[in-house]
Formats: C-alpha cells, sequence, structure tokens
C-alpha cells in the first residue's frame, strides 16, 4: 500500500460503524437540501395566490361598470 | 424602530443580507466537514463512530439556540405588538422542528453503537423529544387559526411557556442519571476534547446558525408576502414579477 495516497475504502468504511455514520451524514445532507427547496416552493406558492387575487379583483372592477 | 420593522423595509434588508449569510455558511461547512471526516483523529474509546458527533451536536445547539429565538421573538411580538418578531418566530419554527428532528435522529444512530440501544426514555432524550412537540405545536397553532393576530397570540403564548424545557433539556444529564454524556464543550473548565476534534465542531456549529440566519430570513420574506398580500407594496412587488 502506497502510504502517501488516501486510502478510500478504509475510510467509506469508518471502522466498521459506515452505517450509522454515513446515515447520520446523509440525513444532515437530506435535511439541507429539504430546508432550502422548500421556501423556494412557497415562495411560488405565495407569488401565485396572491397574482390570482389580483387578477380576481381585476375581473371584479371590470363585471362592475 | 417603526421604520425598521416595517416588512417593506424588512423585505429591502434581507434581500441584501441572504447571499452574505448563504455563502460563509457553505464556506464554513465544507471546511468543518473536510476538518471533520479527514483531519480529525480517531477516538480512542469510539472509534470512527465518535464522528457522529460532528452533525449530532450542532443539530442539537441548533434546535436549543432556535427556539430561544422564536420565544424571544414571539415575546416581543405580543408585548410591543411587532408583527416583524412574530414573522421571525413563525419562521423559526420549521427549522428549529427540522434541527430537533435531525439531532434525535442522529443521536439515535449514535446510541445503538455505543449504548446498545436506539432509544431509551431518559431525562435527556425525553426532554429533546418534547422539544419536537413543542415545535409541532407551535405550528400546528399557526396553521389551525384563521386569524393571523390571534394565531401569533396562541402560538407565541405555547413558545413562550416551553421555555422552561430549555433548561430542563440542557441540565437534564446532571440532574437526573442518564446514559447520555454530559458536557464536554460547554462548561467552565477547558473543554475535555482534543483540538482537531474541538474545531471542526465549533466551526460546524457557527455554520449551522449562518444556515438557520439565511434560511430564517428565506421563509420571513414568505411570510411577510402572505401576510402583507392584501397591502399594496405587495401587490405593487409581485405584479413587477
Amino acid at each position: 500500500m502506497n502510504g502517501s495516497e488516501f486510502n478510500w475504502s478504509e475510510f467509506l468504511h469508518m471502522g466498521g460503524y459506515a452505517v450509522f455514520v454515513w446515515t447520520s451524514y446523509g440525513l444532515t445532507l437530506l435535511m439541507v437540501v429539504v430546508n432550502i427547496v422548500s421556501p423556494i416552493i412557497e415562495r411560488k406558492r405565495v407569488i401565485a395566490r396572491v397574482k390570482r387575487a389580483i387578477k380576481r379583483e381585476a375581473l371584479r372592477e371590470q363585471n362592475k361598470s | 424602530m417603526q421604520r425598521f420593522s416595517s416588512p417593506k423595509h424588512f423585505f429591502e434588508m434581507s434581500a441584501k443580507l441572504i447571499p452574505w449569510f448563504a455563502v460563509s455558511a457553505l464556506l464554513l461547512g465544507v471546511y468543518g466537514f473536510y476538518m471533520g471526516l479527514f483531519v480529525a483523529p480517531t477516538d480512542y474509546q469510539q472509534g470512527e463512530s465518535y464522528r457522529i458527533i460532528f452533525v449530532h451536536v450542532p443539530a442539537a445547539w441548533m434546535s436549543l439556540f432556535i427556539y430561544v429565538v422564536m420565544a424571544i421573538s414571539a415575546a416581543i411580538g405580543l408585548i410591543w405588538q411587532i408583527r416583524l418578531a412574530d414573522t421571525i418566530a413563525a419562521a423559526s419554527a420549521p427549522i428549529g422542528a427540522w434541527f430537533t428532528f435531525l439531532a434525535l435522529v442522529t443521536g439515535s444512530l449514535w446510541g445503538k453503537p455505543m449504548w446498545g440501544t436506539y432509544w431509551v426514555w431518559d431525562a435527556r432524550l425525553t426532554s429533546e423529544l418534547i422539544l419536537l412537540f413543542l415545535y409541532f405545536g407551535y405550528m400546528a397553532l399557526q396553521s389551525a387559526i384563521e386569524d393571523q393576530r390571534t394565531a401569533d397570540k396562541a402560538s407565541g403564548l405555547l413558545a413562550i411557556v416551553g421555555v422552561v424545557n430549555i433548561p430542563i433539556i440542557h441540565y437534564s444529564v446532571e440532574w437526573w442519571n442518564t446514559l447520555h454524556q454530559g458536557a464536554t464543550v460547554a462548561k467552565f473548565d477547558k473543554p475535555s476534547m482534543h483540538i482537531d476534534m474541538l474545531i471542526p465542531l465549533l466551526v460546524l456549529a457557527v455554520a449551522a446558525k449562518l444556515f438557520y440566519a439565511t434560511m430564517v430570513l428565506v421563509r420571513a420574506r414568505n411570510e411577510v408576502l402572505y401576510r402583507d398580500r392584501n397591502r399594496r407594496w405587495v401587490r405593487e412587488l409581485i405584479e413587477k414579477l
């Protein structure tokens, strides 16, 4: 084994605790991604809702006159 | 104060702050995970499993920190009728709940190899679970009550009363017999931890705070748009989009 080269399989093995360590890190990554994506979706929903309300009110104004 | 806490002013200010918080969170996060996974030495007692600490402890700290921010914001909203404070509290709750969930799950994944069980009903774990339910309760009250002011009052009151749980979580490892280990960092004498382990832990704790700062502003902006949806400034802004 080349001493200066990083041993990836040993790293991924995590001394036998791979399942626990990588599940923890994976869930953390998932939590970060969900927390970034969900407010972006929410923003689109809010904007669409206000746009619909604006249209509805404009239509009502038209019907009055 | 009135001007600074106006939703419109907040909307403009937050747009400038978000990129700074986001970039510093990302840089510190990458550096912290690199240090934690590649540089920090193996623990002589727990082997490699201890590396869960780098996600578990920052998440647990955030679960408490965000709760305190949420309760203080709710109190400011209740006492001084500052609507922006209620908005910050409402935007904090889901992020806090996520961090609490992460602290519980990663703790459980650490407990299995070290204690031989995913879960025990001891003081630390139980009080942290109650914290998750407090976040859920706050969010349920927010979404169940139609009138926004009433919703803010009811959920805010719950958040403030729930603060009693925070010292219980913190001191639970001293007050009761528990499997959970005691404090290693937040104590008055020197932290009992190797410096190469301590640095990534603290870096990731700061990264998590910056991530929260970014996301609470992003969520509060949505909340402000929704709450002011019938006001002129929101109407004008959205017509331009």
